[in-house]
Protein backbone atom coordinates (compact mmCIF):
# COMPACT_ATOMS: atom_id res chain seq x y z
CA UNK A 1 0.00 0.00 0.00
CA UNK A 2 1.33 3.44 -0.99
CA UNK A 3 1.50 6.12 2.09
CA UNK A 4 -0.58 8.80 1.42
CA UNK A 5 1.71 11.29 1.63
CA UNK A 6 4.37 9.64 -0.91
CA UNK A 7 1.23 10.39 -3.23
CA UNK A 8 1.01 13.82 -1.75
CA UNK A 9 4.54 14.58 -2.29
CA UNK A 10 4.87 12.86 -6.07
CA UNK A 11 1.56 15.40 -7.36
CA UNK A 12 3.71 18.21 -5.70
CA UNK A 13 6.89 17.27 -8.29
CA UNK A 14 7.01 17.84 -12.02
CA UNK A 15 8.29 15.35 -13.57
CA UNK A 16 11.93 14.26 -14.24
CA UNK A 17 12.69 16.75 -11.14
CA UNK A 18 16.31 16.55 -9.66
CA UNK A 19 15.68 15.30 -5.80
CA UNK A 20 17.49 15.05 -2.97
CA UNK A 21 15.77 12.72 0.06
CA UNK A 22 17.19 13.74 3.31
CA UNK A 23 16.94 10.71 5.85
CA UNK A 24 15.68 8.57 2.67
CA UNK A 25 15.18 5.63 5.06
CA UNK A 26 15.07 2.11 2.89
CA UNK A 27 14.44 4.62 -0.09
CA UNK A 28 10.98 3.56 -0.85
CA UNK A 29 9.69 7.47 -1.93
CA UNK A 30 12.20 8.08 -4.01
CA UNK A 31 11.89 4.62 -5.54
CA UNK A 32 8.32 5.95 -6.21
CA UNK A 33 9.36 9.05 -7.72
CA UNK A 34 11.20 7.43 -9.47
CA UNK A 35 8.36 5.16 -11.11
CA UNK A 36 5.84 8.06 -10.94
CA UNK A 37 7.71 10.98 -12.26
CA UNK A 38 11.05 9.58 -13.51
CA UNK A 39 12.64 11.53 -11.00
CA UNK A 40 16.30 11.50 -11.10
CA UNK A 41 16.79 10.71 -7.14
CA UNK A 42 19.48 10.28 -4.57
CA UNK A 43 18.95 10.17 -0.96
CA UNK A 44 21.37 10.18 2.20
CA UNK A 45 20.25 8.01 5.03
CA UNK A 46 22.05 7.31 8.53
CA UNK A 47 20.92 3.85 9.15
CA UNK A 48 23.14 1.16 7.69
CA UNK A 49 20.73 -1.17 7.14
CA UNK A 50 18.10 0.95 5.67
CA UNK A 51 20.65 2.00 3.17
CA UNK A 52 21.48 -1.57 2.17
CA UNK A 53 17.27 -1.32 1.43
CA UNK A 54 17.65 1.70 -0.83
CA UNK A 55 20.04 -0.32 -2.90
CA UNK A 56 18.05 -3.23 -2.93
CA UNK A 57 15.48 -0.80 -4.63
CA UNK A 58 17.92 0.46 -7.01
CA UNK A 59 18.49 3.69 -5.44
CA UNK A 60 21.14 5.95 -5.34
CA UNK A 61 21.97 6.66 -1.63
CA UNK A 62 24.80 7.97 0.42
CA UNK A 63 25.46 6.53 3.95
CA UNK A 64 26.20 9.43 6.30
CA UNK A 65 24.51 11.99 8.36
CA UNK A 66 22.19 14.78 6.99
CA UNK A 67 24.13 17.68 9.16
CA UNK A 68 26.91 18.26 7.14
CA UNK A 69 26.54 16.82 3.93
CA UNK A 70 24.97 19.48 1.63
CA UNK A 71 28.03 21.94 1.78
CA UNK A 72 29.58 19.93 -1.51
CA UNK A 73 26.72 21.11 -3.75
CA UNK A 74 26.03 24.01 -5.66
CA UNK A 75 23.03 26.62 -5.32
CA UNK A 76 20.05 25.22 -7.02
CA UNK A 77 21.26 21.64 -7.70
CA UNK A 78 18.29 20.12 -7.31
CA UNK A 79 14.93 20.88 -7.75
CA UNK A 80 13.63 19.47 -4.93
CA UNK A 81 15.00 18.98 -1.26
CA UNK A 82 13.03 16.55 0.55
CA UNK A 83 12.84 16.33 4.53
CA UNK A 84 10.28 14.02 5.28
CA UNK A 85 9.36 12.86 8.27
CA UNK A 86 13.59 13.24 9.34
CA UNK A 87 13.45 17.05 10.00
CA UNK A 88 12.59 16.54 13.79
CA UNK A 89 15.19 13.81 14.12
CA UNK A 90 17.83 17.12 13.09
CA UNK A 91 20.39 18.61 15.99
CA UNK A 92 20.79 21.74 13.78
CA UNK A 93 17.16 22.49 12.21
CA UNK A 94 17.61 25.87 10.85
CA UNK A 95 21.28 25.21 9.78
CA UNK A 96 19.96 21.73 7.94
CA UNK A 97 17.00 23.89 6.54
CA UNK A 98 19.01 26.74 5.22
CA UNK A 99 21.32 24.73 3.67
CA UNK A 100 18.56 22.41 2.09
CA UNK A 101 16.77 26.02 0.66
CA UNK A 102 20.38 26.99 -1.08
CA UNK A 103 20.74 23.69 -2.61
CA UNK A 104 17.41 23.24 -3.68
CA UNK A 105 14.81 25.32 -5.61
CA UNK A 106 12.14 24.11 -3.28
CA UNK A 107 12.12 21.99 -0.12
CA UNK A 108 9.31 19.52 0.81
CA UNK A 109 8.82 18.82 4.75
CA UNK A 110 6.76 16.34 5.99
CA UNK A 111 6.42 16.56 9.83
CA UNK A 112 5.01 14.89 12.90
CA UNK A 113 2.42 17.08 14.68
CA UNK A 114 3.16 16.30 18.35
CA UNK A 115 0.16 18.66 18.66
CA UNK A 116 -3.01 16.79 17.53
CA UNK A 117 -6.26 15.79 19.51
CA UNK A 118 -5.33 12.07 20.47
CA UNK A 119 -1.54 13.28 21.47
CA UNK A 120 -3.22 16.40 23.88
CA UNK A 121 -5.99 13.92 25.52
CA UNK A 122 -3.13 11.74 26.37
CA UNK A 123 -1.28 14.14 28.18
CA UNK A 124 -4.38 15.86 29.47
CA UNK A 125 -5.93 12.58 30.70
CA UNK A 126 -3.62 10.28 31.45
CA UNK A 127 -0.65 12.45 32.10
CA UNK A 128 1.47 10.88 29.99
CA UNK A 129 3.73 11.61 27.10
CA UNK A 130 2.00 11.05 24.31
CA UNK A 131 2.08 7.09 22.05
CA UNK A 132 -0.14 7.42 19.33
CA UNK A 133 -0.04 5.61 15.27
CA UNK A 134 1.58 8.64 14.46
CA UNK A 135 3.93 8.71 17.07
CA UNK A 136 4.49 5.46 17.99
CA UNK A 137 7.96 5.53 20.18
CA UNK A 138 8.36 5.71 23.80
CA UNK A 139 10.27 8.49 25.84
CA UNK A 140 12.92 6.91 26.00
CA UNK A 141 13.22 4.84 22.24
CA UNK A 142 12.27 7.91 20.44
CA UNK A 143 15.04 8.85 17.77
CA UNK A 144 12.88 12.50 17.26
CA UNK A 145 14.89 15.41 18.87
CA UNK A 146 12.54 18.01 18.23
CA UNK A 147 9.05 17.99 19.16
CA UNK A 148 6.68 20.11 17.56
CA UNK A 149 2.92 21.45 16.33
CA UNK A 150 2.38 22.09 13.10
CA UNK A 151 1.59 25.31 13.82
CA UNK A 152 4.90 25.75 15.87
CA UNK A 153 6.70 25.31 12.43
CA UNK A 154 4.47 28.16 10.59
CA UNK A 155 5.66 30.23 12.77
CA UNK A 156 9.25 29.36 12.36
CA UNK A 157 9.30 29.84 9.15
CA UNK A 158 7.76 33.05 9.19
CA UNK A 159 10.44 34.49 11.78
CA UNK A 160 12.74 32.44 9.39
CA UNK A 161 11.61 34.17 6.36
CA UNK A 162 10.95 31.18 4.14
CA UNK A 163 7.83 31.14 2.15
CA UNK A 164 5.71 28.23 2.75
CA UNK A 165 4.44 27.80 -0.97
CA UNK A 166 1.70 25.07 -0.54
CA UNK A 167 0.64 23.03 2.64
CA UNK A 168 -1.27 19.65 3.04
CA UNK A 169 -2.71 18.21 6.01
CA UNK A 170 -3.29 14.22 7.07
CA UNK A 171 -5.35 12.90 9.67
CA UNK A 172 -5.49 8.81 10.04
CA UNK A 173 -4.68 8.38 6.45
CA UNK A 174 -7.06 11.02 4.72
CA UNK A 175 -6.58 14.35 4.11
CA UNK A 176 -8.17 17.42 6.30
CA UNK A 177 -8.26 21.26 5.34
CA UNK A 178 -9.50 22.83 8.65
CA UNK A 179 -8.29 22.97 12.62
CA UNK A 180 -5.25 21.48 11.52
CA UNK A 181 -3.00 22.15 14.48
CA UNK A 182 -5.58 20.00 16.47
CA UNK A 183 -6.93 17.83 14.22
CA UNK A 184 -3.72 16.63 11.45
CA UNK A 185 -1.30 14.75 12.73
CA UNK A 186 0.97 14.87 10.31
CA UNK A 187 1.90 17.98 8.09
CA UNK A 188 3.81 18.13 4.73
CA UNK A 189 5.03 21.72 3.31
CA UNK A 190 6.22 23.10 0.57
CA UNK A 191 9.37 25.98 0.95
CA UNK A 192 11.04 28.30 -0.45
CA UNK A 193 13.53 31.08 -0.31
CA UNK A 194 13.64 34.27 -2.21
CA UNK A 195 17.29 34.47 -3.25
CA UNK B 1 32.57 -25.60 -9.68
CA UNK B 2 33.55 -23.64 -13.05
CA UNK B 3 37.14 -24.04 -13.61
CA UNK B 4 39.55 -21.44 -15.39
CA UNK B 5 42.67 -21.46 -16.68
CA UNK B 6 44.96 -18.17 -17.09
CA UNK B 7 45.69 -16.63 -20.70
CA UNK B 8 48.66 -14.56 -21.82
CA UNK B 9 49.21 -11.80 -24.60
CA UNK B 10 52.53 -9.98 -25.39
CA UNK B 11 52.26 -6.33 -26.41
CA UNK B 12 55.31 -5.11 -28.46
CA UNK B 13 54.44 -1.50 -28.74
CA UNK B 14 56.25 0.79 -26.09
CA UNK B 15 54.11 1.50 -23.02
CA UNK B 16 54.24 5.47 -22.08
CA UNK B 17 54.85 5.14 -18.53
CA UNK B 18 54.43 7.72 -16.07
CA UNK B 19 58.30 7.88 -15.53
CA UNK B 20 58.78 9.11 -18.80
CA UNK B 21 60.35 5.47 -20.01
CA UNK B 22 58.91 3.71 -22.96
CA UNK B 23 58.84 0.54 -21.62
CA UNK B 24 58.00 -2.86 -23.82
CA UNK B 25 57.44 -5.58 -24.48
CA UNK B 26 54.86 -6.22 -22.03
CA UNK B 27 53.18 -9.87 -21.58
CA UNK B 28 49.80 -9.32 -19.26
CA UNK B 29 48.60 -12.70 -17.44
CA UNK B 30 44.82 -12.74 -17.37
CA UNK B 31 41.44 -14.40 -16.90
CA UNK B 32 37.66 -14.11 -18.08
CA UNK B 33 34.36 -15.87 -16.09
CA UNK B 34 30.79 -15.55 -18.11
CA UNK B 35 30.45 -14.70 -21.81
CA UNK B 36 30.43 -11.54 -23.33
CA UNK B 37 27.18 -10.75 -25.08
CA UNK B 38 26.11 -10.23 -28.57
CA UNK B 39 26.73 -6.19 -27.89
CA UNK B 40 29.40 -6.71 -25.98
CA UNK B 41 27.78 -4.60 -23.26
CA UNK B 42 27.76 -7.21 -20.50
CA UNK B 43 32.11 -6.68 -19.52
CA UNK B 44 33.52 -5.99 -15.73
CA UNK B 45 36.72 -5.18 -15.13
CA UNK B 46 38.03 -6.64 -11.66
CA UNK B 47 41.62 -5.08 -10.36
CA UNK B 48 42.90 -7.19 -7.67
CA UNK B 49 45.26 -6.10 -4.63
CA UNK B 50 48.74 -5.53 -3.72
CA UNK B 51 49.76 -9.02 -3.70
CA UNK B 52 46.55 -10.64 -6.18
CA UNK B 53 46.60 -12.12 -9.00
CA UNK B 54 44.18 -13.06 -12.75
CA UNK B 55 42.54 -16.02 -10.79
CA UNK B 56 39.97 -14.27 -9.30
CA UNK B 57 37.19 -16.68 -9.62
CA UNK B 58 36.41 -20.26 -10.32
CA UNK B 59 38.68 -23.32 -9.48
CA UNK B 60 42.04 -23.13 -11.30
CA UNK B 61 42.54 -26.09 -13.87
CA UNK B 62 45.81 -26.35 -12.72
CA UNK B 63 45.58 -26.38 -9.30
CA UNK B 64 42.09 -26.27 -8.65
CA UNK B 65 42.40 -23.38 -6.37
CA UNK B 66 39.74 -21.22 -5.96
CA UNK B 67 40.31 -17.42 -6.87
CA UNK B 68 40.94 -15.00 -4.41
CA UNK B 69 37.10 -12.96 -4.68
CA UNK B 70 35.51 -16.71 -5.58
CA UNK B 71 33.10 -15.55 -2.72
CA UNK B 72 32.13 -12.79 -4.82
CA UNK B 73 32.24 -13.77 -8.44
CA UNK B 74 30.14 -16.57 -10.04
CA UNK B 75 27.03 -17.71 -10.92
CA UNK B 76 24.55 -16.53 -9.11
CA UNK B 77 26.75 -14.47 -6.90
CA UNK B 78 27.30 -10.81 -6.54
CA UNK B 79 29.23 -10.46 -9.75
CA UNK B 80 26.92 -12.90 -11.82
CA UNK B 81 28.54 -14.84 -14.24
CA UNK B 82 25.20 -16.07 -15.44
CA UNK B 83 24.75 -12.30 -16.61
CA UNK B 84 28.40 -10.64 -16.85
CA UNK B 85 31.42 -11.41 -18.43
CA UNK B 86 33.95 -10.54 -15.70
CA UNK B 87 37.84 -10.08 -16.58
CA UNK B 88 41.16 -9.82 -14.04
CA UNK B 89 44.72 -8.98 -15.07
CA UNK B 90 47.27 -9.13 -13.23
CA UNK B 91 49.15 -5.82 -13.06
CA UNK B 92 52.16 -4.19 -14.74
CA UNK B 93 54.89 -4.98 -12.00
CA UNK B 94 53.35 -7.90 -10.41
CA UNK B 95 55.03 -11.45 -10.48
CA UNK B 96 52.21 -13.28 -11.24
CA UNK B 97 52.38 -13.85 -15.08
CA UNK B 98 52.05 -10.17 -16.32
CA UNK B 99 55.61 -8.46 -16.94
CA UNK B 100 57.53 -7.03 -13.66
CA UNK B 101 60.87 -7.27 -12.19
CA UNK B 102 61.69 -10.61 -11.89
CA UNK B 103 60.48 -11.25 -15.61
CA UNK B 104 63.52 -11.79 -18.31
CA UNK B 105 64.39 -8.55 -20.06
CA UNK B 106 64.89 -9.38 -23.56
CA UNK B 107 67.57 -7.02 -24.10
CA UNK B 108 69.81 -8.73 -21.05
CA UNK B 109 68.81 -12.56 -21.12
CA UNK B 110 68.17 -11.98 -17.46
CA UNK B 111 65.78 -10.95 -14.44
CA UNK B 112 65.00 -7.02 -14.73
CA UNK B 113 65.56 -6.96 -11.24
CA UNK B 114 66.19 -3.15 -10.27
CA UNK B 115 66.16 -2.39 -14.10
CA UNK B 116 62.46 -2.54 -14.01
CA UNK B 117 61.11 1.11 -14.44
CA UNK B 118 59.07 2.62 -11.51
CA UNK B 119 55.89 2.33 -12.34
CA UNK B 120 52.46 3.69 -11.23
CA UNK B 121 48.57 3.16 -10.50
CA UNK B 122 48.31 5.04 -14.15
CA UNK B 123 50.68 2.39 -15.75
CA UNK B 124 48.80 -0.32 -14.39
CA UNK B 125 45.35 1.62 -15.99
CA UNK B 126 47.10 1.74 -19.42
CA UNK B 127 48.08 -1.40 -19.43
CA UNK B 128 44.49 -2.61 -18.71
CA UNK B 129 43.23 -0.60 -21.60
CA UNK B 130 45.39 -1.96 -23.56
CA UNK B 131 43.98 -5.57 -22.55
CA UNK B 132 40.45 -4.47 -23.64
CA UNK B 133 41.23 -3.14 -26.48
CA UNK B 134 42.88 -6.34 -27.32
CA UNK B 135 39.78 -7.77 -26.50
CA UNK B 136 37.59 -5.40 -28.30
CA UNK B 137 35.62 -4.43 -25.47
CA UNK B 138 35.09 -0.23 -26.21
CA UNK B 139 33.31 0.08 -22.98
CA UNK B 140 32.76 -1.87 -19.80
CA UNK B 141 29.67 -2.00 -17.56
CA UNK B 142 31.64 -1.46 -14.73
CA UNK B 143 35.08 -1.73 -13.39
CA UNK B 144 35.69 -2.89 -9.46
CA UNK B 145 38.31 -3.56 -6.94
CA UNK B 146 39.55 -3.53 -3.72
CA UNK B 147 42.50 -1.40 -1.57
CA UNK B 148 45.45 -1.45 -4.74
CA UNK B 149 42.03 -2.70 -6.78
CA UNK B 150 40.23 -0.26 -5.68
CA UNK B 151 42.49 2.75 -6.79
CA UNK B 152 42.99 0.83 -10.02
CA UNK B 153 39.06 1.27 -10.41
CA UNK B 154 38.84 5.12 -8.90
CA UNK B 155 41.36 5.65 -11.71
CA UNK B 156 40.15 3.97 -14.90
CA UNK B 157 37.07 6.86 -15.80
CA UNK B 158 39.47 9.34 -14.48
CA UNK B 159 41.79 8.12 -17.61
CA UNK B 160 39.46 6.70 -19.94
CA UNK B 161 35.82 8.76 -18.91
CA UNK B 162 34.41 7.35 -22.31
CA UNK B 163 35.47 3.72 -21.81
CA UNK B 164 33.81 2.79 -17.97
CA UNK B 165 30.15 3.46 -17.29
CA UNK B 166 30.59 2.67 -13.77
CA UNK B 167 33.40 2.05 -10.69
CA UNK B 168 33.20 0.44 -7.48
CA UNK B 169 35.89 1.74 -5.42
CA UNK B 170 36.11 -0.39 -2.00
CA UNK B 171 38.03 0.02 0.96
CA UNK B 172 40.55 2.50 -1.07
CA UNK B 173 41.90 5.96 -1.10
CA UNK B 174 41.97 8.72 -3.70
CA UNK B 175 45.24 9.71 -2.54
CA UNK B 176 47.97 7.49 -0.11
CA UNK B 177 48.46 9.47 2.81
CA UNK B 178 51.93 9.68 5.44
CA UNK B 179 50.57 6.90 7.22
CA UNK B 180 49.96 4.57 4.53
CA UNK B 181 53.41 5.43 2.80
CA UNK B 182 55.13 4.84 6.55
CA UNK B 183 53.63 1.45 6.76
CA UNK B 184 55.16 0.50 3.18
CA UNK B 185 58.64 2.21 3.80
CA UNK B 186 59.16 -0.47 6.95
CA UNK B 187 58.28 -2.89 4.64
CA UNK B 188 60.75 -2.13 1.65
CA UNK B 189 63.81 -1.07 4.46
CA UNK B 190 62.82 -4.84 6.08
CA UNK B 191 63.70 -6.22 2.44
CA UNK B 192 66.38 -3.54 1.41
CA UNK B 193 68.26 -4.14 5.02
CA UNK B 194 68.48 -8.33 3.88
CA UNK B 195 71.81 -8.96 3.16
CA UNK B 196 70.41 -11.61 0.63
CA UNK B 197 68.32 -8.62 -1.34
CA UNK B 198 72.15 -8.00 -3.56
CA UNK B 199 70.19 -4.60 -4.58
CA UNK B 200 67.60 -6.57 -6.15
CA UNK B 201 69.92 -8.77 -8.22
CA UNK B 202 69.26 -12.02 -6.36
CA UNK B 203 67.36 -14.22 -9.08
CA UNK B 204 68.81 -17.49 -8.63
CA UNK B 205 70.80 -16.82 -5.72
CA UNK B 206 69.59 -17.06 -2.11
CA UNK B 207 66.45 -14.62 -2.02
CA UNK B 208 65.82 -12.34 0.85
CA UNK B 209 63.70 -14.54 2.69
CA UNK B 210 63.41 -12.74 5.72
CA UNK B 211 63.43 -9.44 4.65
CA UNK B 212 60.51 -10.00 2.56
CA UNK B 213 58.57 -12.21 5.60
CA UNK B 214 59.20 -9.52 7.93
CA UNK B 215 57.74 -6.73 5.31
CA UNK B 216 54.56 -9.16 4.86
CA UNK B 217 54.31 -9.48 8.75
CA UNK B 218 53.85 -6.14 9.12
CA UNK B 219 51.70 -5.94 6.11
CA UNK B 220 49.24 -8.54 7.88
CA UNK B 221 49.30 -6.43 11.09
CA UNK B 222 47.58 -3.39 8.89
CA UNK B 223 44.99 -5.68 7.55
CA UNK B 224 43.85 -6.94 10.34
CA UNK B 225 41.96 -5.21 13.03
CA UNK B 226 42.41 -4.68 16.74
CA UNK B 227 39.09 -6.86 17.94
CA UNK B 228 39.58 -9.47 15.15
CA UNK B 229 43.23 -9.82 16.38
CA UNK B 230 42.19 -9.99 19.69
CA UNK B 231 39.58 -12.44 18.91
CA UNK B 232 41.98 -14.53 17.13
CA UNK B 233 44.80 -14.92 19.27
CA UNK B 234 44.14 -12.96 22.30
CA UNK B 235 47.26 -13.98 24.72
CA UNK B 236 46.53 -17.47 23.74
CA UNK B 237 50.21 -19.30 24.13
CA UNK B 238 51.30 -21.11 21.54
CA UNK B 239 52.99 -24.92 21.41
CA UNK B 240 53.85 -23.79 25.64
CA UNK B 241 51.75 -24.00 28.38
CA UNK B 242 54.09 -21.03 30.27
CA UNK B 243 55.61 -18.74 29.25
CA UNK B 244 59.31 -19.44 27.97
CA UNK B 245 61.41 -16.33 29.51
CA UNK B 246 63.35 -16.52 26.44
CA UNK B 247 62.98 -15.00 22.70
CA UNK B 248 61.43 -17.95 21.49
CA UNK B 249 57.79 -17.60 20.19
CA UNK B 250 55.55 -17.75 23.17
CA UNK B 251 52.28 -16.15 21.80
CA UNK B 252 50.34 -17.70 19.18
CA UNK B 253 49.81 -14.22 17.38
CA UNK B 254 53.94 -14.55 16.84
CA UNK B 255 53.88 -18.03 15.24
CA UNK B 256 50.63 -16.77 12.91
CA UNK B 257 52.65 -13.82 11.58
CA UNK B 258 55.66 -15.80 11.51
CA UNK B 259 53.42 -18.42 9.43
CA UNK B 260 52.38 -15.62 7.12
CA UNK B 261 56.10 -14.66 6.67
CA UNK B 262 57.03 -17.35 5.25
CA UNK B 263 54.44 -18.92 3.34
CA UNK B 264 54.46 -15.23 1.12
CA UNK B 265 58.09 -15.49 0.64
CA UNK B 266 57.57 -18.64 -1.71
CA UNK B 267 54.78 -17.07 -3.43
CA UNK B 268 55.47 -13.44 -4.14
CA UNK B 269 58.39 -11.78 -5.56
CA UNK B 270 60.86 -9.64 -2.93
CA UNK B 271 61.32 -6.71 -6.13
CA UNK B 272 57.37 -6.39 -7.18
CA UNK B 273 56.69 -5.78 -3.56
CA UNK B 274 58.77 -2.55 -3.52
CA UNK B 275 57.76 -1.57 -7.19
CA UNK B 276 54.00 -2.39 -6.27
CA UNK B 277 54.02 -0.91 -2.43
CA UNK B 278 56.00 2.49 -4.23
CA UNK B 279 52.84 2.89 -6.99
CA UNK B 280 50.53 2.69 -4.51
CA UNK B 281 52.36 5.50 -2.55
CA UNK B 282 52.48 7.39 -6.11
CA UNK B 283 48.80 7.40 -6.11
CA UNK B 284 47.54 10.55 -5.30
CA UNK B 285 44.54 12.03 -7.83
CA UNK B 286 45.24 15.98 -6.74
CA UNK B 287 48.90 15.92 -7.70
CA UNK B 288 48.95 18.35 -9.75
CA UNK B 289 47.41 20.84 -7.01
CA UNK B 290 43.89 20.63 -8.45
CA UNK B 291 41.40 20.10 -5.75
CA UNK B 292 39.40 16.60 -6.25
CA UNK B 293 36.14 17.43 -7.39
CA UNK B 294 37.64 19.26 -10.22
CA UNK B 295 40.06 16.35 -10.85
CA UNK B 296 36.85 13.93 -11.50
CA UNK B 297 34.94 16.87 -13.14
CA UNK B 298 35.76 15.12 -16.72
CA UNK B 299 34.45 11.80 -15.05
CA UNK B 300 30.99 10.28 -16.61
CA UNK B 301 30.82 7.56 -14.74
CA UNK B 302 28.48 6.54 -11.74
CA UNK B 303 30.41 5.12 -8.75
CA UNK B 304 29.42 3.33 -5.78
CA UNK B 305 32.15 3.50 -2.92
CA UNK B 306 32.40 0.81 -0.25
CA UNK B 307 34.26 1.43 2.92
CA UNK B 308 34.29 -1.18 6.22
CA UNK B 309 34.14 0.63 9.72
CA UNK B 310 37.38 -1.18 11.14
CA UNK B 311 39.49 -0.72 8.31
CA UNK B 312 42.55 1.52 9.77
CA UNK B 313 44.71 1.32 7.27
CA UNK B 314 42.14 2.60 4.46
CA UNK B 315 39.75 4.56 6.95
CA UNK B 316 36.09 5.37 5.76
CA UNK B 317 37.05 9.17 6.05
CA UNK B 318 39.07 8.98 3.33
CA UNK B 319 36.42 6.91 1.20
CA UNK B 320 34.14 9.38 1.86
CA UNK B 321 36.04 12.23 1.23
CA UNK B 322 36.33 11.12 -2.58
CA UNK B 323 32.30 10.09 -2.12
CA UNK B 324 32.01 14.13 -1.11
CA UNK B 325 33.86 15.35 -4.12
CA UNK B 326 32.02 13.01 -6.29
CA UNK B 327 29.06 14.74 -5.19
CA UNK B 328 30.40 18.23 -6.20
CA UNK B 329 30.34 16.72 -9.58
CA UNK B 330 27.74 16.03 -12.26
CA UNK B 331 28.09 12.02 -11.84
CA UNK B 332 26.21 10.13 -9.07
CA UNK B 333 27.69 8.05 -6.15
CA UNK B 334 26.29 5.98 -3.76
CA UNK B 335 28.27 5.30 -0.62
CA UNK B 336 28.19 2.66 2.46
CA UNK B 337 30.13 2.14 5.29
CA UNK B 338 29.49 -1.43 5.88
CA UNK B 339 29.86 -3.03 9.15
CA UNK B 340 33.16 -5.02 9.94
CA UNK B 341 35.75 -6.19 12.32
CA UNK B 342 37.76 -7.81 9.71
CA UNK B 343 39.67 -4.78 9.21
CA UNK B 344 40.92 -3.79 5.57
CA UNK B 345 41.12 -7.28 4.93
CA UNK B 346 37.02 -7.26 5.23
CA UNK B 347 36.72 -6.50 1.18
CA UNK B 348 37.97 -10.18 1.22
CA UNK B 349 35.86 -12.05 3.63
CA UNK B 350 33.09 -9.51 4.74
CA UNK B 351 30.36 -10.95 2.10
CA UNK B 352 27.08 -10.95 2.66
CA UNK B 353 26.36 -7.33 3.43
CA UNK B 354 28.69 -6.17 -0.07
CA UNK B 355 27.87 -8.69 -1.87
CA UNK B 356 23.84 -7.41 -1.36
CA UNK B 357 25.12 -4.17 -2.03
CA UNK B 358 27.23 -4.85 -5.05
CA UNK B 359 25.12 -6.86 -7.06
CA UNK B 360 21.79 -4.77 -6.66
CA UNK B 361 24.38 -1.49 -7.79
CA UNK B 362 25.28 -3.59 -10.92
CA UNK B 363 22.08 -4.68 -11.77
CA UNK B 364 20.48 -1.07 -11.24
CA UNK B 365 23.60 -0.01 -13.85
CA UNK B 366 22.71 -2.46 -16.09
CA UNK B 367 19.54 -1.68 -16.78
CA UNK B 368 19.67 2.36 -16.05
CA UNK B 369 23.11 3.14 -17.91
CA UNK B 370 24.08 0.37 -19.86
CA UNK B 371 20.53 -1.03 -21.02
CA UNK B 372 21.93 -4.73 -20.35
CA UNK B 373 19.18 -7.04 -20.53
CA UNK B 374 19.98 -9.67 -18.34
Amino acid sequence: MIKLEYSIIAGIIEPGARVLDLGCGDGALLAFLKEKKDCRGTGIEINHQEVVKCMERGVSVAHGDIDGSLDVYNDRRFDYVILNESLQQVLHIDRVLDEALRVGKKVIVGVPNFCHLGARLQIFFRGQVPVTKALPYKWYNTPNLRFLSLKDFRRFCAEKGITIEKARYLCGGKEISFSTNLFADAGIFVLSRSH
Amino acid sequence: MNTVETNYVTFPEPLALRSGVAFSPVTVAYETYGTLNNERSNAILVCHAFTGDAHAAFSSKADNKPGWWADMIGPGKAFDTNKYFLICSNVLGSCKGTTGPGSLNPATGKPYGLGFPVITIHDMVMLQKRLLDYLGIEKLLSVAGGSMGGMQALTWPVMYPERVHSAIVIAATYRHAAQQIAFHEVGRQAIMADPDWQNGDYYGKSIPRRGLAVARMIGHITYMSQPSMEQKFGRKLVGKEALGYNFSKDFEVEGYLEYRGQSFVDRFDANSYLYLTKAMDYFDLTENGQKLSEVLASVKADFLVISFTSDWLYPSHQSQELMRAIKATDTDVSYIELTSDYGHDAFLVEIADQARVVSNYLARIARERASVHV
